[in-house]
């Protein structure tokens, strides 16, 4: 197999940086604007409120916070691939899987001490997710499938069989409810901010931040990811190993993702649930496209997109405005982000059509 | 032979028929997208959009083949917008069409609110009812499997020779393939590559958007947030099972309703295979067909690859 087939379709052009991505928001947020309008609702009420809400209280701000260790962790993973060329839709998946072997480690391990406790969940995470996570890549490497579709169906694949571990072999036997045991004291991250949820979730994104970004930039390692990302051709003849770079991408971004999940079970759930998440997975897509696959951009993204979830609940109490246009702004987001080559077609064309009459 | 005539294989072998077709009508979809050479990420949302549109204007017409013919607009709506951005702007067709599909998934529960409030109380429509075709629903095996569908299904099954006769004997036929294969031979020829790959998207986003409509018309009545559940993807899936040939697409389509069938049978039954594996069925079916179809199957030669006029396209 030629290695430029094994990138075919996730190649694509990065748009030029930052102001792209703040140009994107900005328009996703006044298209917002109008579909709110629709709904008979000031925008600026609309919008005023889900910002108050998410960042204009002590406990708004430790809520989106809380989000945005989840969303951060997976566009980490799912931007790490794509720099290696790999196009992992499969975070979903993988967090599930990091959750359920994060809880289930936290409720056979009771009783150790947390600095043994926590990392062995953590661990189990994220071989959990990576585990998912390199079946697509062996699926990939061995048999040309096109990992976007795999990873998708992994997703399903995952959520059912965590649904099956959490009715059957891992259920609380003293709950009705599919999930596991509650996590005691030890298997739980430390709450940061007293009276918030603000778990130390946040500051693993911090260093999983900048060390993806020293990886990325200081690291030869990174170096050839990077390469392997933009031309595999160029890579293959410079003697890297492209298949390995592209496992690498794919086992990378399974184990953040697991993490994340890890972080949601011992910093939030305090158990693994069967709805574990409400598409962090596929939000973190998004995330990792509008911060540039940068991870600081990741970074800004998730926080943004943190916000936007949580103070679209409150926004939909008190505005009446369906917190789903979230969902709406997000897709929008990335359409605009790479509509920007558009902007000299359509210059052109009224260049054309108003401009040269004389 | 007296298993063919048991109400339970009949009935198993109808719902093979209903629950393929949805995914018949997308790949269909693909279909002329991928013979272009545009690779259309984007056929789940197209079906959501065209689910939901179909469901909307059903409800407020009081009119089922409103309902269709609104939601293939719709479809080929979202088509051309997926076209804009893979044919004209040239940008990567998998994060085009990823992005089309999740804002496929908020537009709709948007609009759906926003029609119907958040209240547990669900619309519902009439839905597509089976014609009554006589004594030819007695037929074994083929009178379940074909006679006792509803019109939207004769429909679908009808397109399905529409889209071979087009493919293979027409002149647009031709002109699909020639640009999916080698898009800068068909230019020289004179064939507008962009206008073909226009044509190609929309009719592909058509065919999406009826198979959308078809889950909320005709399978269900109602329209639940994000009801395909990925069956834009499984068509993906089929298409290249199929061998990107309709007829093809047909039969690999009915393998994949036949997994849903005996799977929603299975729940029933008590096989003790807990649910949720009976549940992977359709979804590992997929995994199974992508490993082990995809290498001796070989693609349109362009598809995936942006064409710019008195470019070579093939790297850029």
């Amino acid at each position: 197999m030629s290695t430029t087939e094994l990138t075919r379709a996730p190649r694509f052009r990065l748009p030029p940086a930052l102001s792209g991505s703040i140009a994107a928001v900005i328009a996703a947020f006044l298209v917002g604007a109008v579909l709110i309008a629709a709904v008979g609702v000031n925008p600026l009420t609309a919008y005023g409120a889900l910002f108050e809400a998410a960042l204009g209280t002590k406990n708004g701000l430790a809520e989106t916070l809380v989000r945005t260790v989840p969303l951060a962790l997976c566009g980490l993973g799912i931007a790490l691939a794509f720099r290696a060329g790999v196009f992992n839709v499969g975070a979903e998946g993988q967090l599930f899987l990091g959750g359920t072997a994060a809880g289930a480690v936290g409720v056979a391990g009771a009783g150790l001490p947390a600095l043994v406790l926590l990392p062995a969940m953590a661990l189990a995470a994220m071989a959990a997710g990576a585990l998912w996570s390199g079946l697509a890549a062996w699926l990939k490497l061995r048999f040309r499938s096109d990992e976007l579709i795999t990873t998708i169906m992994l997703n399903y694949v995952a959520i059912h069989l965590v649904s099956f571990l959490l009715h059957g072999p891992l259920k609380d036997p003293n709950g009705a409810l599919a999930q596991t045991a509650r996590l005691t004291a030890d298997a739980r991250l430390p709450v940061l901010l007293g009276g918030t949820r603000l778990h130390a979730g946040i500051l693993i994104v911090l260093v999983a931040v900048v060390l993806a970004h020293l990886f990325l930039w200081k690291r030869t390692n990174g170096f050839r990811l990077r390469v392997v990302g933009l031309n595999p051709r160029a890579a293959e003849n410079a003697g890297m190993n492209v298949r390995g770079t592209i496992l690498f991408g794919f086992l990378v971004c399974g184990a953040l993702a697991g993490l994340a999940g890890f972080a949601e079970v011992a910093g939030v759930q305090r158990r693994m649930i069967e709805n574990l998440s409400p598409g962090f997975g596929y939000t973190a897509i998004i995330v990792a496209l509008l911060g540039q696959t940068n991870p600081f951009g990741v970074l800004a993204a998730a926080f943004l997109f943190a916000a936007l979830q949580i103070g679209a609940s409150t926004m939909e109490s008190a505005a009446g405005v369906p917190s789903t246009l979230t969902t709406v702004i997000q897709g929008l987001v990335v359409l605009f982000l790479i509509g920007r080559a558009a902007l000299p077609l359509i210059r052109d064309w009224f260049g054309r059509r108003f401009g040269g009459g004389r | 032979m007296t298993f063919l005539t048991d109400p339970t294989f009949v009935g198993f072998l109808s719902a093979s028929m209903r629950l393929a077709i949805p995914i018949m009508l997308a790949a269909l979809g693909g279909l002329f997208a991928e013979r272009s050479g545009v690779l259309n990420i984007g056929l789940e949302g197209m079906m959501l959009v065209g689910a939901f549109v179909g469901f909307v204007a059903t409800f407020w017409t009081g009119q089922l083949w409103i309902g269709v013919i609104i939601a293939v607009l719709a479809g080929m709506v979202f088509g051309l917008i997926l076209g804009f951005y893979t044919i004209t702007l040239g940008a990567n067709q998998v994060v085009v069409g990823i992005a089309m599909n999740l804002l496929a998934v908020g537009v709709t529960s948007f609009f759906y609110r926003m029609a119907f409030g958040a209240g547990t109380d669900r619309p519902r429509i009439d839905s597509f009812t089976p014609l009554d075709l006589g004594p030819l629903v007695d037929i074994p095996v083929i009178g379940p499997l074909l006679f006792r569908q509803d019109a939207l299904a004769y429909l679908g099954l009808g397109l399905i020779l529409v889209t071979w006769f087009v493919m293979a004997k027409t002149r647009f036929g031709l002109n699909v393939r020639a640009v999916g294969e080698h898009p800068q031979a068909a230019e020289t020829l004179g064939v507008d590559v962009q206008h073909i790959r226009y044509v190609a998207i929309g009719l592909s986003g058509g065919l999406a958007g009826l198979g959308g409509a078809f889950l909320s018309l005709s399978a269900t009545g109602v329209f639940l947030d994000n009801m395909t559940a990925g069956r834009g993807y499984i068509a993906l899936a089929i298409l290249i099972l199929g061998r990107r040939h309709a007829i093809g697409v047909l039969l690999a389509a009915l393998l994949f309703g036949a997994a849903d069938a005996l799977q929603l049978r299975a729940q029933i039954l008590p096989t003790g295979v807990p649910f949720q594996f009976l549940l992977m069925l359709p979804y590992v079916l997929t995994i199974i067909v992508l490993a082990g179809f995809v290498g001796r199957n070989s693609a349109p030669a362009a598809l995936g690859v942006p064409f710019r006029r008195g470019r070579s396209g093939k790297d850029d």
